[in-house]
C-alpha cells in the first residue's frame, strides 16, 4: 500500500518540479513562479481553456475571492468564473462585503486572507504590500497577460516599487457628464467642446430659469468623494498629466498654486449658487444629498448637467424604471471637456485589480484567467444589463450592451488616450480615504480652497 | 455544511462544553481538604479569567505597547501619538464630543428610564408599557441608526418631507432643519438615539429594583403622609441606588464603546467623531496603527474614574 | 449592545428584603386612580420612543416610490401596500435567508450559554471563596469591560490561525466545526466581564446564611453551587441571558472579522447589511430588512418578559 502511495507522491512531484522548471524557464520579465498541479486538465482540448490547462488537474480545489462588490453587480462576476471552473474543475467561492476595505487588513495581517482579494486602490495594494507580508507576486503567466492586454500605465498601477502584483480587471471611466438628451434637442443646446464652451452652456442653462448643475457627495463614511474625482479632473486639464502625477506622488505640495487654481475652477460650478443645486436646493444640499441620488434631477427635467463616472448608469433605474442611456435616449454622457489646447484630452478613470494571497497552483490558475481576454469577454456577456467595461484590451466592444459601456471602452483601449488614475486611490490612506474626502466635504460647506487645501497638505503622513 | 451539520455542531459544542464542565465540577469536589478547595476555586475561576487574558486582556496590552509606535507599529515614537491628539484641533473635537456622550447619555437615559419606570408600575398595561420601551433594545444599533436617519431626513422646506421631525417643523410653520449636518448641536442629535436606545435598558433594571423596595417601608412612608414626588425622593430613589448605580455605570461605559451609531449616521463627518469611531478610522481607514492605540487607550483611561467609583461601593457594601 | 441583569438592590438595613406583604386593595386603587397624570405622561414617553419604529414599520410596507417621494405618515391618507421589500428580503441571494437564519440560531445559543455559564462559576468564586487577590481581580474583570472589539480583532485572530503551544488551528479553510468555534469563543470572551459583573452583584444579595448552614451540613463548593446557588440564581440568568441573546443575535462585527469570511456560517445581520447594496437609500429593502432581524428577537423577550417582572423578585426571598 504504502508503496504505491509513494510511487504517485514521486510521479505527482516529478511532474511538479519538471512542470515549475519549464515555467520559471518561460518567464521573462516581471513574475513570479507559476506553481502547477500535474495530472490532466479538464479543459484539455478545447480552446479557450488553452491558457488554462497548463495549471493541471485542478477538481476539488477551491478558491476564494473577497471583493467589495455586493448585490446586485456581484452576480454578474459569478457568472463569468463558470469557464474558469468548467476548464479545470476548481470551485470558485465568491464573497463580496461593504466592510471589504477594513476586513482584508485585518484578515491579512492575521493571517487568514482570502485567496484572492479584488483592490479598488492601488493606495490600498501598496499599503497591503508594505505592511503585511501576505501579498503574493504575480506569477509570470499574469505579467505576461498584463503585457499584451494593457498599457504600460495600467502594469504600474497594479505594481508596488517595481514588482507587479496584481492584474486589472474592471475600469470605469470618470471624466463624463451626464446629460439628457431630450432636454438638450428640445432647447437646441450642443454639446459643448470645449471647458469656457460649457460655462457659456451653464448659463445659457441658467437662464431658462432651472440650475444647471446637480451634485450630491454622500456616500456615508466615503462622503466627499464626487468632490475629488471633480478636482483631479480639472487638475488633469489646468495643469495637465506631470503636475498631476507630481501631486498624487507628493512631489509637489498638496496645496500647490495649481491645485489651488484648479480647485477654484470646480468652485466656480459646485460652490456657485447660480449653478448649483439643481432640483435639491442651495449649495449645502450637495452634501446632503447621496451621490447616488446626485444627478436624478436630469429626468425630472430640474437640472441638466451632472459629472459623474461611468458607473452611474446604475443609477439611472432607480429613479425611472425602462429608462434609456443612450445617445437619442433619455440620459446620456459627454467627455468632459478640457479647459485648453496645451494638455490634451485626458481621461480620468478608476478599476479593480486582482491581487492573491497565495501562489498554489489552481490560485495561480484563476489570476491567470482574471487577467485574459476570455475572462473580459466572459464578464461582459455575463453583465447584460450594462454597467461594466474593462481596459483590457482584448475585450471585443461588441459584447458590451450599454452604449455607455462601449463609448467608456473605446476611450480606455484608444492608444492617444492620457489615462490617469484617481488620485484619491493612490495616495496613502490617511489622504485618499481620509483627509481628502473630508476637507472637500468642508469645502463645499464653505471652507475656503486654500484652508481645505493647507490641512489636507498636513495630513500627509 | 448542510443545516444538520450545522445543529450537529451546535450540539457536539455545548455538549462538550457540558461534559468538560460537569468532569471538572465531579472530580475537583472529590478532593477534600485545602487542596481540594484551592483545585475547586480554580476550576471555578480559570476558565474565565483564561478567556478574558487571552481575548481583552492580551489585545490591550498590545495596543498600549502599539500607541507609543509608529504607524505601522515598527518604530518607537514615545508620547508622540498623545501630543498629536492633545494638539490636532480635529482630534481634540474629538474629546469634546465624547465628553458631551458620556455627560448626556447615562444621565438622561437612567432618568427617563426611572420616570417611565415609576409611572408605569403596577399600572393596567404595564407589560405593554415597558415592551414598547424596550423594544429598541431588541434592534441593533445599527438598525436604530437607520431608523432615525429616517427620522432625521432633510429636504427643502418647499419640497414634501419623508422625515418625521421635519414635517413636524414645517407644519408648525419652520423651515426645515439639517439636523445630522449641522455643527455643533448635530452630536446631540446623534446622543438621542443612545437614549433612546438605553433607556429601555435602565427602565427593565430599575423596574425590577421599584418593585423589590419593601412594601412595609413605603406603607410607614404613606401612613406619615409622605406620597407623589416626596415619596420618590426620599423613598424609591435612595432604596434603588445600587441599581442605579449599576445602570449608571453600564450605559456609561456603552456608550463610551459606541462607534455604529457615528458611523452609520454621519460616517464620521460633520464634526460628529467620537472616540471610539475615531480610533477604527485611524487603525483601519488610515492605517495609522500608533494614533489608533493611542486613541483606544485614552478610552481605557477614561474607564478609570468608573471603575474608582465602583470599587468604592463595593467596599462601602462590604464593609456593612 | 450592553448586555446586564436586574439586579436586586440590597436594601438600606443591610438585610435580605423581606417577602412583601399582599397591598391591600384600598391602596392599589388609590394608587391607579390617583395619578391620570402619571397615566398621561407614561403614555407620552411611550408614543415618543415607538414613533420612529412604527414610522420604519409603515415604511416597509410602502411602495419604493412613495418612500422616497412623501412621508410615511401618508401612508394613512393614501395606502399603498406592498409586499414587494419582504419578498426582495427574503429571495434574491444564492444562499437563501433559511440559511442565515439557521447561522444565527447556531451562532446565538452557545454564545449564549458558555459564557453565562462560566461567568456564574466565576461569579460565585467571587462572592463566595476566599482567595487572595480576590478584589484586584475582580476589578481588572469588571475593568476590561472597556476593551471595544476592534481592538482585539487582529490579535485574536492571529492566535485562532497560529495557536501557541501547538494547539488545533481554530480559523482558515480547515477550521473545525466550520468556522463557528472562533465566532462562539470569540462572543464568550467579550460578554464575560459584564457577565461576571452583574452575576456577582446578583449573587451577593443571597443571604449568607443559605450557604452557611449548607456548608455546617458538610456541603463543598460545589454542591453548594449547584443545589443552592444555581435554582436561587435562575431569574438573573435567564435576564442576563436575554440581553446576551439579543446582544449575539444583533452582532455583526464579530461574526465578520471572526467568521472567516465564509457567507456559509454567515448570520442574518451580515446579509441585512449587504442588503443595502451598493446603493446605501435603499430604504424599502433597509426597513424590510431590519424588521426581519428584530422579530425573533422580539419574540423572545416578550416569552421571557415575565423573569424581568417577576423572577427577580422570587430570587431575593429566602429559600
Amino acid at each position: 500500500m504504502r508503496s504505491i502511495h509513494l510511487r504517485r507522491a514521486l510521479a505527482t512531484g516529478a511532474v511538479l518540479v519538471l512542470g515549475a522548471g519549464l515555467a520559471a524557464c518561460g518567464g521573462d520579465d516581471g513574475g513570479g513562479e507559476t506553481n502547477t498541479a500535474g495530472g490532466t486538465s479538464p479543459g484539455e482540448g478545447k480552446a479557450e481553456c488553452e491558457a488554462l490547462t497548463e495549471f493541471g488537474d485542478l477538481s476539488g480545489k477551491t478558491v476564494s475571492v473577497y471583493t467589495s462588490i455586493v448585490a446586485p453587480e456581484d452576480q454578474p462576476h459569478i457568472d463569468s468564473y463558470k469557464l474558469f471552473e468548467e476548464c479545470t474543475g476548481a470551485t470558485v467561492n465568491y464573497e463580496g462585503s461593504k466592510e471589504f476595505e477594513a476586513q482584508l487588513v485585518v484578515r491579512a495581517r492575521s493571517g487568514n486572507p482570502p485567496d484572492i482579494a479584488y483592490i479598488p486602490q492601488p493606495g490600498l495594494l501598496a499599503n497591503l504590500v508594505n505592511d503585511t507580508d501576505a501579498v503574493v507576486e504575480a506569477p509570470s503567466t499574469v505579467a505576461d497577460n498584463v503585457d499584451e492586454f494593457f498599457g504600460e500605465d495600467w502594469k504600474s498601477y497594479g505594481s508596488v516599487d517595481g514588482t507587479f502584483y496584481a492584474a486589472p480587471l474592471g475600469a470605469n471611466v470618470k471624466s463624463f457628464v451626464w446629460y439628457s438628451p431630450k432636454m438638450f434637442a428640445d432647447n437646441g443646446w450642443e454639446i459643448p467642446e470645449t471647458w469656457d464652451d460649457m460655462m457659456t452652456l451653464s448659463e445659457e442653462i441658467a437662464a431658462t430659469g432651472i440650475k444647471p448643475w446637480c451634485a450630491g457627495i454622500g456616500s456615508g463614511e466615503a462622503t466627499g468623494w464626487p468632490a475629488t474625482d471633480w478636482l483631479e479632473d480639472t487638475l488633469l486639464r489646468d495643469g495637465g498629466a506631470d503636475v498631476y502625477d507630481q501631486w498624487v506622488n507628493h512631489e509637489i505640495p498638496f496645496d500647490d498654486p495649481a491645485v489651488v487654481e484648479a480647485l477654484d475652477r470646480v468652485g466656480s460650478i459646485l460652490k456657485n449658487p447660480d449653478m448649483v443645486n439643481g432640483g435639491y436646493g442651495d449649495v449645502k444640499s450637495i452634501v446632503e444629498t447621496t451621490f447616488q441620488d446626485g444627478g436624478l434631477p436630469i429626468l425630472e427635467g430640474k437640472c441638466a448637467l451632472h459629472r459623474q463616472a461611468s458607473f452611474y448608469a446604475a443609477n439611472w433605474g432607480e429613479a425611472k424604471a425602462d429608462v434609456q442611456i443612450a445617445e437619442d435616449g433619455d440620459v446620456f454622457a459627454f467627455y468632459l471637456p478640457p479647459t485648453n489646447d496645451e494638455n490634451g484630452s485626458p481621461v480620468l478613470g478608476g478599476g479593480e485589480f486582482a491581487a492573491a494571497f497565495s501562489d498554489r497552483p489552481e490560485v495561480q490558475a484563476f489570476q491567470t484567467y482574471l487577467s485574459s481576454d476570455v475572462w473580459a469577454n466572459e464578464k461582459a456577456k455575463a453583465t447584460p444589463d450594462g454597467g461594466w467595461v474593462s481596459a483590457n484590451t482584448g475585450l471585443d466592444v461588441a459584447n458590451l450592451t450599454s452604449p455607455i459601456d462601449q463609448l467608456s471602452a473605446e476611450i480606455l483601449q484608444d492608444p492617444e488616450a492620457v489615462f490617469r488614475f484617481d488620485g484619491s486611490d493612490m495616495m496613502p490612506g490617511a489622504v485618499g480615504a481620509g483627509s481628502f474626502w473630508k476637507e472637500m466635504t468642508a469645502w463645499i460647506g464653505g471652507k475656503s480652497t486654500e484652508d481645505a487645501l493647507a490641512d489636507i497638505e498636513s495630513s500627509w503622513p | 455544511m448542510s443545516t444538520g451539520e450545522k445543529f450537529l455542531q451546535l450540539l457536539i459544542v455545548i455538549g462538550l462544553f457540558l461534559a468538560v464542565m460537569a468532569v471538572v465540577l465531579v472530580l475537583t469536589s472529590r478532593v477534600r481538604s485545602r487542596v481540594g478547595e484551592m483545585l475547586q476555586t480554580t476550576a471555578f475561576l480559570l476558565p474565565a479569567v483564561l478567556l478574558l487574558a487571552l481575548g481583552l486582556l492580551y489585545p490591550a496590552i498590545r495596543t498600549v505597547i502599539e500607541s507609543f509606535r509608529d504607524r505601522t507599529s515598527s518604530e518607537w515614537v514615545g508620547l508622540a501619538n498623545y501630543e498629536a491628539i492633545f494638539t490636532d484641533d480635529a482630534l481634540l473635537q474629538v474629546l469634546r464630543n465624547t465628553a458631551i456622550w458620556v455627560l448626556v447619555t447615562p444621565v438622561l437615559a437612567t432618568v427617563i428610564g426611572l420616570v417611565y419606570a415609576v409611572l408605569v408600575d403596577r399600572a393596567r398595561f404595564e407589560r405593554f408599557a415597558k415592551a414598547l420601551m424596550f423594544m429598541p433594545m431588541a434592534i441593533s444599533l445599527v438598525g436604530a441608526s437607520l431608523i432615525w436617519r429616517f427620522v432625521y431626513s432633510y429636504r427643502e422646506t418647499d419640497a414634501a418631507q419623508i422625515g418625521v421631525l421635519n414635517q413636524l417643523l414645517k407644519s408648525l410653520g419652520f423651515e426645515t432643519y439639517r439636523f445630522i449636518s449641522t455643527e455643533p448641536w448635530n452630536t446631540l442629535f446623534l446622543v438621542v438615539v443612545m437614549i433612546w436606545v438605553q433607556a429601555g435598558f435602565a427602565m427593565t433594571i430599575l423596574s425590577a429594583a421599584i418593585k423589590a423596595v419593601p412594601d412595609d417601608i413605603v406603607e410607614a412612608a404613606r401612613l406619615d403622609g409622605v406620597s407623589g414626588w416626596r415619596m420618590f425622593r426620599y423613598i424609591t430613589v435612595p432604596s434603588i441606588r445600587p441599581s442605579l448605580i449599576v445602570v449608571l455605570t453600564t450605559i456609561t461605559i456603552a456608550t463610551l464603546k459606541v462607534f455604529d451609531i457615528v458611523r452609520t449616521m454621519t460616517g464620521g463627518n460633520f464634526g460628529t467623531s467620537v472616540l471610539a469611531y475615531e480610533f477604527y478610522a485611524q487603525g483601519f481607514r488610515a492605517f495609522n496603527n500608533g494614533l489608533g492605540a493611542a486613541l483606544a487607550v485614552l478610552l481605557f483611561v477614561l474607564v478609570i474614574p468608573i471603575v474608582i467609583y465602583n470599587v468604592r461601593q463595593m467596599r462601602k457594601v462590604e464593609a456593612r | 449592545m450592553s448586555a446586564a441583569s436586574p439586579v436586586v438592590p440590597s436594601d438600606t438595613t443591610g438585610l435580605a428584603p423581606s417577602a412583601p406583604p399582599e397591598p391591600s386593595a384600598a391602596a392599589e386603587a388609590k394608587r391607579r386612580l390617583s395619578s391620570p397624570w402619571a397615566s398621561l405622561a407614561a403614555i407620552v414617553i411611550a408614543i415618543l420612543w415607538t414613533v420612529p419604529t412604527a414610522g420604519l414599520l409603515i415604511t416597509s410596507f410602502r411602495p419604493v416610490g412613495d418612500i422616497n417621494s412623501s412621508g410615511w405618515w401618508k401612508f394613512f391618507l393614501d395606502p399603498n401596500v406592498t409586499l414587494d421589500n419582504y419578498r426582495a428580503v427574503f429571495t434574491g441571494d444564492d444562499v437563501g435567508l433559511s440559511t442565515y437564519l439557521v447561522n444565527s440560531i447556531v451562532i446565538t445559543l452557545p454564545a449564549v450559554l458558555i459564557p453565562i455559564a462560566l461567568a456564574t462559576m466565576a461569579a460565585y468564586a467571587f462572592a463566595w471563596m476566599k482567595f487572595p487577590g480576590r478584589n484586584a481581580l475582580f476589578v481588572a474583570v469588571f475593568a476590561l469591560q472597556i476593551v471595544p472589539i476592534q481592538v482585539t480583532m487582529i490579535p485574536l485572530l492571529s492566535l485562532y490561525v497560529d495557536p501557541p503551544f501547538g494547539l488545533p488551528q481554530l480559523a482558515g479553510a480547515n477550521a473545525p466545526g466550520g468556522g463557528f468555534y472562533t465566532i462562539w469563543l470569540s462572543h464568550a470572551m467579550f460578554a464575560l466581564p459584564l457577565a461576571i459583573f452583574l452575576l456577582h452583584n446578583f449573587m451577593r444579595e443571597i443571604p449568607g446564611e443559605l450557604v452557611e448552614s449548607a456548608r455546617v451540613d458538610g456541603a463543598g463548593h460545589v454542591q453548594i453551587f449547584t443545589r443552592i446557588m444555581l435554582p436561587l440564581m435562575v431569574p438573573a440568568i435567564a435576564a442576563f441571558g436575554i440581553f446576551q441573546f439579543l446582544w449575539v443575535w444583533n452582532d455583526l462585527l464579530v461574526a465578520l472579522v471572526f467568521g472567516g469570511g465564509s457567507l456559509n456560517i454567515s448570520p442574518m445581520t451580515v446579509r441585512l447589511a449587504e442588503l443595502s447594496g451598493t446603493r446605501d437609500q435603499a430604504w424599502h429593502l433597509l426597513s424590510a430588512g431590519a424588521f426581519v432581524s428584530l422579530i425573533i428577537p422580539l419574540i423572545v423577550f416578550l416569552a421571557l418578559q415575565r423573569y424581568f417582572v417577576r423572577g427577580l423578585l422570587a430570587g431575593s426571598v429566602k429559600g
